[in-house]
């Protein structure tokens, strides 16, 4: 009776431990480690959005939102996924086929959707989800590393989005939908001569890409490599970025002392720019905190992918969390002027609600191939 | 499909390539991350010096306060020059949201043609940037000030602005010792320290405005001011306080300066009065002169055609400038020359038959009156402005001595202290004539500059100064307009001073003196018809300077002439005579004879200044004209 007692009480209380996150499907560490990049984001918000509460409240709103989709999504099993991946691809081609027809203009470019009266919103943002969900479905099935015939597959399911984004022009997006699907095929076990190969191709491509560029985004490549040229067009944003940067110095000028960004000097201070505003008021130790921050979730995210029970999950998890990974280089680099400007903001600190929540929607994937693999359904 | 055994080989094998890319991925990801650190550090470590002193040069920006400029006032602490606030009225774009509504309300209220709607609209967008007031009207009527202000509610982003404008009281009766002050221009800025005239729009441009300019100024302060991206000051970090300009205190009675010019009525002419003792100059007149109001704020360009080509020419300073030659008030100075160099004593006489010939020569060199003086001593030519006697003794002394004598008392040079733009005259000299016109000076020319005439220029400042050094008994005082420069007074002596002029015999002051006393009271004086009455001991002396020059046996006759061909008037005097208070000269261009044109001028100032205060200057006026009208039956000549 009492060992009767006993072994129900050590099932229920394994049971009950791993309740406590394998059931509810999360990870603590990546929890954790979001939540408090997430509150750094708002505080350094508050002082870029010039002391009004309005953007601070809205962003917290949103993400609010956005971490209950991520804990909603992280209840599905890869498997569920899986099988959903076409529809949700299919579904949001044709949005961007929509775009491309019926969409709405704004600053130059064709991007957002809009069902009259309920929302406003740009397909393209779905599709980062969306293609390595793809990509990731049909190579899982596959015998791995993939064949000559599954990459021209893959790249051909790559082709139609992409382009279609970068027609609108969102150089941006169609620079990361694109890597995330190529991430898969690279964590598929790509051959490094293919990889070599393409290597050599992009760069002969290269001219072949410059002329057909549209006009401002020469400007920016140009303003890239020399931007003391136009100090007051199109190089004011890199040099005001990197003197704010540089300005701060070890400790920085203290929250809401920046004056680069509290005088305005700084443009697009809360969105793209808002890792120039933390350079300033916090200096070096709160860039470096922040890099740790992001180093400490894409291993922990490249761990979980690692540990996911299948193929597919191991694809799809490795994938959103390199295409992160892109995401934040991209965004410092552009800032600290290493980069060409490209409009990528910073994940997860960023004022803006469609990329939280795409973010956050990724990372509840990430989630669940790697909470699902002990008790897949069958 | 596939059998189990093969879906779990593959699944190991998948599991490991997996692996090891993400392995690779994540030491990229860590070198990736830890380069943008590295950057970092370059940024905020090793170049931070270089973008802490750019973001410095971003928010902080530099304006500079500008000082007040001094005042100007006259010896009695009247003022002459003042600072007026004017006010405009000004529009901030982006405090008045829909600007061309608030416009319509404006020209409504203030009542403006509706013309103007235009100009006020396209005024309002001068501004660059929105929040900086952009100029709509300015120097607004107290009306128009009180109209706005009681709808200041309709008129959002308009405001009424205070700015210190220049403004001369008196205008055209000080304009020439004035001057004025005017926009800084091209030219001015060569002259000036920039920096300190950052936020001065006005700079003196002639007269006392620009003597002392430095003075006036004052220098300016600076603020620094943090702004944002759009230029917008937002707080205030450090100042310097400007130091305002000083006041200045002229030696100018301003009375007096007004009676001067209401007695030249218009006419053109200059009369300048000197205390002898200290050098200071109680009135400087130029007549016509000028409303210098009209240049602060920029003239316009008909208005100042009109100045520029009046025929009167009132923008010329003839007191300082004008250059006449001195005629007849030489007379003195020349017998002071003649005694001092031995060539004549007191008691010599020479005989006038209304003319006087040089040795083998057959001209004539013609007394003003034609049947002449018969004999005459030293007292009785200046007394009756003998022409023959002073042909002599010109004769005898010769150009030389005679050029080098009448420098002393001035002739020639400016010896003016502080008076801006006055001409140092001309006078001739052997030297000079080689130079200026390449010839050899002839006899019969000493003759013309004996009597103050020929090559001999002097201006009515150097005029006045010569009887002032005369009064003085040959001490010299530098003329200046100066008494006062904020805390610090402005008195002899002064450096630069000329030589004192000594005579051998201190008593030839006296002879000199009492012929000049005559003129006015004796029996014969030429300036009869001014000095009765007297009611102290007034030197003076008349001179009439040839503009028209006759023939041989021509006789002059005014009425035939054109105006501008009569002769000028010159009057110089001092009094009293046994302790010299003012020294003045005279001149009307083209008024005709020295002694009924100028002398009661000179004669009504010289009352206004030594008697007690029973005249007006209204009386003074009615005076003059009675004392004109004797003139003319007394028929007085030179």
């Amino acid at each position: 009776m009492v060992e009767q007692w006993q072994r129900l009480y050590r099932r229920s209380r394994r049971h009950y431990q791993s309740l406590s996150w394998q059931t509810l499907h999360l990870d603590p560490w990546m929890l954790l480690a979001l939540l408090t990049l997430v509150g750094g984001g708002l505080v350094v918000l508050y002082s870029a959005g010039g002391e009004s509460g309005y953007l601070v409240e809205s962003q917290a709103l949103r993400f609010v939102a956005a971490f209950l989709v991520m804990m909603t999504i992280a209840q599905f099993s890869p498997r569920t996924l899986m099988r959903f991946a076409w529809l949700f691809y299919s579904l949001v081609t044709l949005m961007l086929l929509a775009v491309e027809l019926i969409g709405t203009h704004a600053m130059g470019a064709q991007r957002w959707l809009t069902i009259p009266g309920v929302i406003t919103f740009q397909p393209s943002e779905l599709m980062k989800l969306a293609m390595p969900l793809t990509i990731a479905a049909f190579l899982a099935r596959r015998t791995l590393p993939p064949g000559w015939l599954d990459i021209v597959v893959c790249f051909a399911l790559m082709a139609l989005p992409v382009a279609l984004i970068a027609a609108q022009p969102d150089l941006g997006t169609a620079m990361l939908v694109s890597v995330s699907g190529v991430f898969v095929v690279l964590l598929a076990g790509l051959s490094w001569r293919f990889i070599a190969l393409c290597g050599a191709l992009g760069m002969a491509a290269m001219p072949l890409l410059w002329f057909n560029m549209h006009d401002y985004q020469r400007q920016r490549v140009m303003t890239f490599l020399n931007p003391e040229s136009d100090p007051l067009g199109s190089g004011w944003n890199i040099i005001q970025s990197k003197t704010a940067i540089g300005s701060g110095g070890l400790y920085g000028k203290g929250w809401m002392q920046g004056t680069q960004s509290q005088l305005e000097f700084l443009p697009e201070r809360h969105t793209d720019f808002i890792v120039a505003v933390l350079g300033e008021e916090f200096g070096l130790v709160g860039m470096l905190v922040l890099l740790l921050c992001y180093l400490v979730i894409i291993w922990r995210g490249l761990y979980m992918a690692g540990q996911a029970h299948d193929t597919f999950g191991k694809l799809l998890g490795g994938s959103l969390i390199l295409t992160f990974f892109v995401y934040v280089f991209v965004n410092i680099g552009m800032v600290s002027g290493v980069l060409p400007v490209v409009g990528v903001p910073l994940p997860l600190v960023s004022y803006g609600g469609t990329a939280s929540v795409t973010l956050l929607a990724g990372f509840g994937m990430l989630m669940a191939v790697y909470t699902h693999h002990k008790s897949s359904p069958r | 499909m596939r059998s189990g055994r093969d879906t779990l080989k593959d699944s190991e094998q998948q599991s490991r390539i997996f692996n090891r890319r993400s392995v690779l991925a994540a030491i990229l990801v860590f070198v990736m991350l830890a380069g943008l650190g590295g950057r970092m550090v370059w940024l905020q470590i090793f170049q931070h010096e270089t973008f802490i002193t750019r973001s410095d040069r971003n928010r902080m920006r530099v304006e500079p306060l500008p000082p007040n400029r001094g005042l100007i006032f006259d010896r009695h602490h009247r003022v002459l020059a003042e600072n007026r606030p004017t006010y405009n009225l000004t529009i901030v774009r982006e405090q008045a949201g829909n600007v061309s509504r608030t416009i319509d309300r404006l020209v409504e209220i203030l009542d403006l043609p509706p013309e103007q709607r235009e100009l006020l609209l396209q005024r309002s967008r001068e501004r660059l940037r929105s929040f900086e007031p952009a100029l709509l009207l300015s120097d607004l009527t107290e009306k128009q000030i009180a109209d706005i202000s009681i709808n200041r509610y309709r008129l959002p982003g308009v405001a009424v602005e205070a700015q210190l404008i220049r403004y001369y009281p008196q205008g055209e009766v000080m304009s020439h010792v004035l001057g004025y002050v005017g926009r800084i221009s091209q030219q001015d800025q060569q002259r000036i320290d920039n920096s300190n005239y950052a936020g001065t729009h006005f700079i003196g441009k002639t007269g006392i405005e620009r003597f002392y300019e430095e003075e006036l100024h004052g220098r300016a302060g600076v603020r620094r001011v943090e702004t944002n991206a759009r230029g917008r000051a937002l707080r205030e970090i450090d100042r310097t306080p400007p130091q305002p300009g000083k006041d200045i205190t002229l030696t100018i009675d301003a009375d007096l300066q007004q009676l001067g010019y209401e007695l030249l009525d218009g006419r053109r002419g200059a009369i300048v009065a000197i205390e002898p003792k200290t050098g200071a100059i109680l009135a400087m007149v130029s007549s016509p002169g000028f409303d210098n109001n009209q240049f602060v704020t920029g003239i316009d360009t008909a208005s100042y055609n009109a100045l520029r080509n009046d025929v009167d020419m009132p923008l010329y300073d003839r007191a300082a400038r004008g250059s006449y030659p001195p005629a007849s008030t030489v007379k003195p100075y020349m017998a002071s020359a003649g005694l001092e160099y031995g060539l004549i004593t007191p008691s010599d006489t020479v005989y006038d038959p209304g003319y006087y010939q040089l040795p083998n020569d057959s001209r004539r060199y013609r007394n003003w009156l034609r049947w002449g003086h018969g004999r005459v001593d030293m007292h009785r030519a200046i007394e009756v402005s003998n022409d023959t006697y002073f042909f002599d003794l010109a004769h005898r002394m010769g150009i030389d001595r005679l050029s080098a004598f009448m420098q002393k008392y001035g002739f020639g040079h400016d010896y003016s202290l502080d008076v801006w733009g006055a001409s140092a005259g001309l006078m001739p000299s052997r030297e000079w004539k080689r130079e200026r016109h390449g010839q050899i000076w002839f006899p019969g020319e000493t003759l013309s500059v004996g009597i103050g005439q020929g090559y001999w220029l002097a201006t009515p400042l150097q005029m006045a100064t010569a009887v002032a050094v005369l009064a003085n008994r040959g001490k010299w005082v530098r003329p200046h307009l100066a008494m006062q420069i904020g805390d610090e007074s402005i008195a002899p002596p002064f450096e630069n001073t000329p030589e004192d002029i000594q005579l051998d015999n201190d008593h030839w002051w006296d002879l000199i003196f009492q012929a000049l006393e005559d003129v006015m009271t004796g029996s014969e004086g030429t300036g009869r018809a001014s000095g009765r009455n007297l009611q102290y001991r007034m030197a003076g002396k008349s001179g009439t300077a040839q503009v028209f020059t006759l023939g041989q046996e021509e006789k002059y006759n005014a009425a035939e002439l054109e105006e501008r061909l009569h002769d000028h008037a010159l009057f110089t005097a001092f009094a009293p005579v046994d302790d010299p208070q003012i020294a003045i000269a005279v001149v009307v261009e083209n008024g005709g004879g020295g002694s009924r044109v100028a002398g009661p001028l000179a004669r009504q100032m010289l009352d206004a200044w030594l008697l007690p205060e029973e005249h007006s200057s209204d009386e003074a006026l009615e005076q003059m004209r009675h004392n004109e009208n004797v003139a003319e039956r007394i028929g007085g000549g030179d």
